[in-house]
């Protein structure tokens, strides 16, 4: 479980506050979906939760599990459990994609204490996953990210999400730049992976991916605040009126 | 001693030194001392030693230098099947060597020569033409005084690579070496060369590549922190033939790698590549690449790229020259030199030249120096990835290019090994 609680982040090297006040829980096992306007912080929410650096926490907690999240490196937030498909994926020239899901998947199964994979057995469940993504042997060998398609780049973070396992998936923007065929085959792939055992944050532009990945809960965010908390039906109405209508409610104003 | 008082620091240098007389190479010697006297030592008045100090290299004996061990790896190249050629401070061992037989080779000593031999024309030419229009004075000493080092002339495809590999044991040796290499028409030969070889290690690889042959290069200098080293390679590449170099550095005080490539045969391709990894926290690092590309014909594509990691006090240096001569139309000449600074207190200097006297030709240079990407970064460790992991899995995707330049995947992976295993020593 995700814990969010009044969290105030600013940008470290200014005096810009993003993130006001923000909370929210994520409940095992349940999908959840954050939709607000560009600019109102969803996807600095995704780095803090996962650490990047850059920016400041003035206020609040994040636990994952009841462990705090804010306290951890970036690494050992993944080791927790923590995963985010990033909304632009970093291409890393001459790491070719398998050496770099080994090593991201031994790494985190020696920090949790855990043996690690033999190469052999990593390349049968690798092989497995990659092919229901639709994820060739030339995809795996090249790269990582270097010459992919948008699609390609996003299909590869679900091969990622699918070989660390984690317990709470970020996505950020994953729909941005697909094409329906495109989207349906990441779409799948997140279907593939929802359990029990592992919660989803899908924070998304638009209602079209939550056609594919049903939510559980919808939130509203804006102005680095979480302004509104629903079901499916809330993603509907957005997608039919618009933010405008719902910010206005909450005294926002914003060129949309 | 008056008498050593009263020389000069080039009369000293010489002074230190059993220069070899007569033989298939007595000529070529005397020609090379003159040339060495004429020019004398370098010093950083001039224009290319600006950035690298030559004291430790000018004085008549070299600073003391202790042997490392490196025994907790596997020897360098033991995966490959090769012709080995042993020399211990710069003294050819023909106990520790393989037989000197390989078909298509022939393989001879320096230091056993007859009086008459295919290489008589060829040694210490190759130098001579490189010493303009930038003179390279260690070369030229370094034809004038090697006793020893191989002549080897390839006539058809060599079944192995040949392996030259450099052992340091003295703390004072100061080895000077010379190889010739020739390849015939259509010939192909890949040369190896590992090990720091001495305290001071002079060493000058002339190669000569026939119409249609093919040479490749891959050099590991070693591990040794304390050792330096002085090396050139003069290259000609005939029509239609391909020269390839490859030099991993890691440690060494100091060390200054130079080639000169001198395109002389249409649709000729030369690639030289280098990656450098310096650690200033296990003693001084200095390194020094220096370049010249001639495309003297048509159609000739030249790839230089080099790489250089640095950190705590580390300085590296590049300068690197492509000349097109006129009438070498549609050259293709590219040239690369980028530094990963790890911290803040290395430095890396660059001169990337381009000089072009022909209309239709495609010449690119380009220089950066940077530390690692920030978002790079981010996204290996969100993975899971532990820092240092993540900073040397950068480090492998920064060199990667130059990495690339080497052809045999074998060959690779164990440059890609000695990599990793560098990285693993020096983290943080
Ligand atoms: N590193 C940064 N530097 C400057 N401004 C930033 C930075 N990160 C985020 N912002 C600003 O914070 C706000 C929220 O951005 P972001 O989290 O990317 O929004 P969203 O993902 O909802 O579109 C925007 O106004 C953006 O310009
Ligand atoms: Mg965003």
């Amino acid at each position: 479980m995700l814990e969010i609680k009044n969290l105030h982040v600013k940008l470290e090297e200014e005096d810009k506050v993003i993130l006001k006040g923000v909370d929210l829980t994520v409940e095992t096992g349940k999908v959840h979906a954050i939709m607000g306007p560009n600019g109102s912080g969803k996807s600095t929410l995704s780095y803090v939760l996962s650490g990047r650096d850059g920016y400041e926490v003035t206020e609040g907690s994040a636990t994952l599990d009841g462990a705090e999240l804010l306290e951890m490196e970036p690494e050992e937030r993944a080791s927790a459990g923590l995963f985010l498909a990033f909304q632009y994926p970093v291409e890393i020239p001459g790491v070719g994609n398998m050496t770099f899901l080994r090593t991201a998947v031994n790494a985190q199964r020696k920090a949790r204490g855990e043996e690690e994979l033999s190469a052999g057995e990593f390349l049968k469940v690798v092989r497995q996953k990659a092919a229901t993504l639709k994820i060739d042997a030339d995809m795996l060998k090249r790269p990582v990210n270097v010459g992919f398609s948008g699609g390609e780049k996003k299909r590869n973070e679900i091969l990622q999400m699918a070989m660390l396992e984690p317990k709470m998936c970020i996505l950020d923007e994953t729909d941005s730049g697909l094409d329906v065929d495109a989207m349906r085959l990441v779409a799948d792939g997140v279907n593939a992976l929802r359990d029990a055992g592992r919660s989803f944050l899908v924070i998304t532009h638009y209602q079209r991916l939550l056609d594919h990945i049903k939510p559980d809960v919808v939130h509203i965010m804006a102005d680095g605040r979480i302004i509104k908390t629903g079901g499916p039906e809330l993603a509907l109405e957005v997608e039919k009126n618009g933010y405008a209508e719902i910010l206005a409610e909450h005294g926002i104003e914003g060129v949309l | 001693m008056t008498a050593v008082e009263k020389q000069s620091p080039i009369e000293a240098r010489l002074a230190a030194l059993d220069l070899p007389k007569g033989g298939a190479f007595g000529a070529a010697r005397e020609a090379a001392l003159a040339r060495f006297t004429a020019m004398g030592l370098p010093g950083r008045r001039d224009e290319y030693w600006r950035w690298t100090d030559p004291a430790s290299l000018n004085a008549p004996t070299p600073v003391v230098a202790k042997s490392f061990d490196s025994s907790d790896e596997a020897p360098v190249f033991n995966t490959i099947d090769r012709l080995k050629l042993v020399f211990v401070d710069g003294v050819f061992d023909a106990a520790a060597s393989d037989a000197p037989e390989l078909a298509g080779v022939e393989i001879t000593r320096l230091a056993e020569a007859a009086d008459i031999h295919w290489a008589t024309g060829l040694y210490g030419s190759l130098e001579a033409a490189g010493q303009s229009p930038v003179a390279r004075p260690f070369a030229a000493l370094n034809t004038a005084a090697a006793t020893d080092g191989v002549l080897i002339r390839v006539t058809g495809r060599a079944a192995r690579p040949v392996s030259l590999i450099y052992v340091h044991k003295s703390e004072a040796s100061d080895p000077i070496l010379h190889h010739v290499v020739k390849l015939e028409p259509g010939a192909e030969l890949t040369l190896l060369e590992n090990g720091p070889a001495g305290a001071r290690f002079n060493k000058v690889l002339e190669v000569d590549v026939a119409e249609g042959a093919r040479f490749h290069h891959v050099r590991m200098q070693g591990r040794d922190h304390e050792r330096r080293a002085i090396t050139h390679i003069f290259a000609r590449v005939g029509e239609g033939a391909l020269f390839k170099s490859f030099t991993l550095t890691a440690n060494g005080v100091l060390t200054r790698n130079e080639v000169v490539i001198d395109i002389t045969g249409d649709d000729a391709m030369a690639h030289v590549a280098g990656a450098a990894l310096g650690d200033g926290a296990t003693g001084a690092f200095t390194h020094d690449d220096t370049v010249f590309v001639t495309h003297g014909a048509e159609r000739g594509e030249s790839r230089q790229v080099f790489k250089k990691v640095l950190k705590h006090g580390a300085v590296g240096t590049f300068q690197g020259k492509i000349l097109v001569k006129p009438g070498a139309q549609k050259t293709d000449g590219y040239q690369i030199s980028q530094s990963l600074l790890l911290d803040d207190d290395s430095q890396f200097l660059a001169k990337p030249e381009l000089e072009i006297y022909a209309d239709d030709v495609k010449c690119s240079h380009g220089s950066t120096t940077g530390a690692i990407d920030d978002t790079a970064l981010f996204y290996l460790r969100s993975r899971g990835v532990p820092m240092d992991e993540a900073v040397a899995l950068m480090v492998i995707s920064f060199l990667a290019d130059a990495i690339e330049e080497i052809e045999d995947e074998t060959i690779k992976a164990e440059v890609l090994d000695r990599l990793e295993a560098w990285l693993a020593r020096h983290r943080g």
